[in-house]
């Protein structure tokens, strides 16, 4: 699946915009692609880079994806919060020759030629930095100011079984949250509900924490700008790169019109449509969500009414 | 001892230690009849072909060789002579398939007429990581069928990576009067609906044991369906099944159950009822615990740490789903003789793993998440020296997770300064150095197994940049017993050169994103001799790497290769030049010269696959 060039995300600064499309579109090689790559910055001007954790050196060249993954993330962090998706260097012209950025299988794909280094095409993984824009409890909300990127590491694409974990032990991680520091008593889980949220068509899942929200419209909005990358043209696995750049007001037609619905599985295991329970009922029963097509959702609505009556 | 020249010259390569050499089934597999239609001995005996083969009766023979258990040895006694050959098939109680398509349930029941005892290993070990699709097969239905006609009197069945439907189980659970142990891990496709077709049926059972299944968990009745006079359960483990089983029917099982020695159960089971179950069950071995999240009172606290102190034989211990710190102080008398300690669900801090320690001085095996960071594995370091092996697990998902928790090198390094014994490791880090693992294969040079896995692909050495081949050079050049290597972490052809040349006991190995060139495969092909399973994601391999040494496919159990620059043509040339050799391609489109998604290649006896799913190619 390509990734639309220059999604740049509803609110963010868009003084940003044109510093990225300045900085990536003239970059075509690996190595300017690269350093390009860690020069950009999409926080306010002067805001500095951070340091980051692991003392990854810039100039290594062709070998460098996880280090362009770091400069994004030291670029969003150092910005807005929110995040940004862009491509490895962000250059459409990357984009163009069919870099899989994200395949759901991992680093593979069709537009696999070149030599055997690891060049950014070649890798599915990681260039583009997602920062969750939910963050957990003890990171700071989505803002337009800047927070310190010390302490959090980059966020990353994931790649399908990577790190190999069995999925058994993987779903243990996504129930039960790590403990912080903060957490006194030592317990794991309390406070943070979170869920894992797919959607049709995206490579790769994020979570939410349904405690942070108190109403499905805060819930719907917040799903909204994290997925809203993904609904730009029409995703598909061999897509080509949507040259519409992302607008607000399409973003919610795609989410609050009729192409897509958000549904979530419940403690029973039935998928069901959400907003049709009371806030509260829902988070007691969520399990999981995903933004599926409306037109697989057909046939849920009859069955979450149903289930509603035989509830109450 | 007479060796038929024939035997010299029978088409063999050596025997592998695990698996039934497929080729050996080219060996005549009648039974010699004449010896074996009255099963009494009869020390009588004058066949005239054997008089002059062997100076003992074949009974004798047998009854020697039945006290052999391992399948290496199994294996090689198999190729002696003919005699040997038929004495050992018809001693084997015990079988294990490392690929349940590398052999037919009707060739294995031809040659081994005996077996009490199956265990059966099925998909690719990436399947576990999402890599196969579902559906792709490995059903148990068809072993049973023919297990049914052929072995009656089946006790034991263990299966792994196999897909197992609520069907089959009810077919096990009624059709062998003696069966006694079911074993499931990572299995998919059942129910608990099939579990409680076992728990109804099986009399005789005296071990089920459900680990980390993707099962439908419908509900916990299935515990409820032991019979009331059910007594002979010895091992029992649901701790990855989340419905609410009864507590009255567990806790009267236990008690009736008096061989109960191993209880695993899972997190819904509150202290409260565990502690129930310890006095019930205080000579248990393995204890799983559940969920200990309540507040303890003083009281609670006191009886439950007493309940534990009478738990003289208490070896294992794992659960800990959700842990407050409270309560671990309570396990402090059990852990006095702990040599398990499985603590890789619960999210410990390393003041908490550290005070857990102090009182586990025997431990030989640790499992933790890496939320005890460097800290805690440096108590791991202080209080375990008699520690063999160490698995350290990410605890939370580094793709999703802002959280910086985890372990680095230094961890790593405190365990091998003061684990001498350590020989098996699997370690989840964010960061690592050439120079660390140097020092830590130094300290420990006795490694089997070393699986390191640096979660961010591609990574070199943080401090140096450079890749991280020498790390794994210096594994290779100082372990000279390794049989199973993980490598990760930027590396170059270098990195596999270094294997091929030194890791000569190697048997499994697993690449991920490395390597520079079709050279790195070469060189572990042309390199590593005993080499089994070899499986690789993410490598810039293609056709020259994979058909480089094409024969030496017919030596292992099998090849993974997904995700690499291997195309269909290449495939289909290994499966033209090696016909006995199954070449799978797991894809998406199906043209000529098109890239071969996933790649599976294994040795069989029985042919190509014939319940292969339409995504499953066979060339």
């Amino acid at each position: 699946m390509s990734v639309p060039l220059e999604h740049d995300y509803i609110g963010l600064s868009s003084e940003a915009v044109p510093s990225m499309e300045g900085s990536e579109r003239s970059s075509s090689g690996g190595l300017n692609l690269n350093l390009k790559a860690t020069e950009l910055r999409l926080g306010l001007p002067g805001s500095e880079s951070p340091e980051r954790d692991n003392g990854v050196g810039v100039l290594k060249s062709l070998l460098v994806v996880s280090r362009a993954k770091r400069g994004f993330s030291d670029a969003i962090d150092g910005g807005s919060g929110k995040w940004v998706l862009s491509g490895n260097g962000g250059s459409e012209a990357e984009l163009g020759k069919g870099g899989n950025l994200f395949s759901p299988r991992g680093v593979n794909g069709g537009g696999k030629g070149g030599g055997c280094e690891c060049n950014n095409q070649n890798t599915g993984l990681g260039s583009p930095v997602l920062k969750d824009g939910v963050v957990p409890p003890q990171s700071p909300k989505p803002l337009q100011e800047k927070k310190p990127l010390l302490s959090a590491p980059a966020a990353k694409a994931q790649v399908v079984g990577w790190p190999p974990i069995r999925s058994f032990r993987k779903n243990s991680m996504a129930t039960h949250s790590p403990k912080n520091d903060d957490d006194a008593e030592g317990k794991s889980g309390s406070g943070c509900l979170y869920v894992k949220v797919s959607m049709d068509g995206a490579p790769y899942l994020r979570k939410v924490d349904l405690k942070t929200y108190g109403s499905y419209m805060e819930l719907s909005s917040a799903l909204e700008k994290m997925f809203s990358c993904f609904t730009i043209g029409q995703c598909s696995s061999h897509g080509v790169p949507s040259r519409d750049g992302l607008n607000e007001s399409r973003l919610m037609d795609l989410l609050s019109g009729s192409e897509y619905v958000l549904t979530y599985e419940d403690k029973d295991g039935d998928w069901m449509l959400v907003g049709d329970v009371p806030w509260e009922m829902f988070t007691d029963s969520c399990k999981r969500l995903r933004i599926m097509k409306s037109s697989e959702a057909i046939g849920l609505a009859p069955r979450a009414m149903e289930k509603c009556k035989n509830r109450n | 001892m007479y060796f038929p020249s024939k035997k010299k010259n029978a088409v063999y390569v050596s025997p592998i230690k695990q698996d039934i050499h497929p080729i050996d089934f080219s060996l005549p597999t009648e039974p010699m009849n004449h010896k074996r239609k009255n099963p009494d001995p009869s020390p009588d005996s004058d066949e005239p072909t054997t008089q002059l083969s062997s100076p003992f009766p074949d009974e004798v023979l047998e009854r020697v060789l039945s006290l052999l258990n391992s399948r290496k040895d199994r294996n090689s006694v198999s190729l002696v002579c003919k005699d040997w050959y038929d004495a050992e098939r018809w001693s084997r109680t015990h079988v294990f398939i490392g690929n349940c398509y590398s052999v037919s349930p009707e060739i294995l029941t031809r040659r081994f007429p005996n077996i009490r005892s199956v265990t059966l290993k099925g998909k690719p070990r990436f399947s576990d990581f999402d890599l196969v699709p579902p559906k792709w097969g490995a059903y148990v239905h068809s072993w049973l069928l023919v297990f049914a006609t052929k072995y009656h009197f089946l006790e034991e069945l263990r299966l792994k990576r196999m897909t197992v439907s609520d069907e089959s189980l009810k077919f096990l659970a009624l059709s062998f009067p003696n069966f006694k142990a079911l074993s499931l891990l990572s299995c998919d496709g059942f129910s608990t609906d099939g579990l409680a077709s076992i728990t109804t049926h099986c009399k005789n059972l005296t071990e089920l044991d459900i680990q980390e299944n993707d099962i439908d968990d419908k509900s916990g009745k299935w515990l409820s369906c032991f019979p009331e006079n059910f007594m002979s359960l010895e091992v029992l483990n649901f701790a990855n099944l989340n419905s609410d089983v009864n507590f009255k029917a567990l806790e009267r099982l236990v008690s009736r159950c008096k061989s109960l020695k191993v209880l695993k159960v899972n997190e819904n089971i509150t202290f409260k009822q565990l502690h129930r179950l310890l006095v019930l069950a205080p000579d248990l071995r393995e204890l799983g615990t559940g969920s200990l999240l309540q507040d303890l009172t003083p009281r609670q606290h006191s009886e439950l740490k007493s309940a534990f102190n009478n738990c003289k034989n208490l070896n294992i211990l794992s659960g800990f789903y959700e842990v407050t710190s409270i309560f671990l102080p309570v396990l402090y008398p059990a852990c006095t003789n702990l040599t398990f300690l499985n603590l890789s669900y619960a999210a410990l801090r390393s003041d908490e793993l550290s005070n857990l320690l102090i009182h586990c001085p025997l431990l030989q095996r640790l499992w933790v998440l890496d939320s005890v960071e460097d800290e805690g594995l440096e108590a791991v370091g202080s209080n375990c020296p008699l520690l063999e092996e160490l698995r350290v697990f990410p605890a939370s998902d580094p793709f999703e997770d802002e959280i910086l928790h985890g372990v680095t090198e230094t961890g790593f390094l405190a365990v091998s300064y003061g684990c001498k014994k350590l020989h098996y490791v699997l370690y989840f880090c964010r960061q690592m150095t050439n120079a660390a693992v140097a020092t830590i294969v130094q300290n420990c040079p006795d490694f089997t197994h070393f699986r390191l896995c640096i979660m961010n692909p591609r990574q070199p050495d943080y401090q140096t940049d450079e890749p991280m081949d020498e790390a794994f050079g210096a594994v290779v050049k100082t372990c000279t017993k390794l049989r199973r290597l993980a490598v990760s972490g930027l590396l170059t052809d270098l990195a596999f050169e270094y294997i091929g040349k030194y890791a000569k006991n190697l048997e499994t190995l697993s690449v991920a994103f490395a390597g520079s060139s079709d050279r790195g495969m070469e060189c572990v092909l042309k390199g590593c001799p005993k080499l089994r399973k070899l499986e690789i994601r993410d490598c810039p391999f293609g056709n020259a790497a994979l058909l480089s040494s094409f024969r030496k496919y017919e030596s292992m159990r099998s090849l993974w290769m997904s995700g690499c620059k291997v195309t269909m043509d290449g495939c289909r040339f290994l499966a033209q030049e090696m016909p006995r050799l199954n070449v799978e391609v797991i894809s998406e489109c199906g043209n000529d010269g098109c890239q071969a998604d996933k790649l599976y290649v294994y040795r069989s006896v029985a042919g190509p696959r014939k319940d292969a799913p339409p995504f499953v190619l066979t060339l």
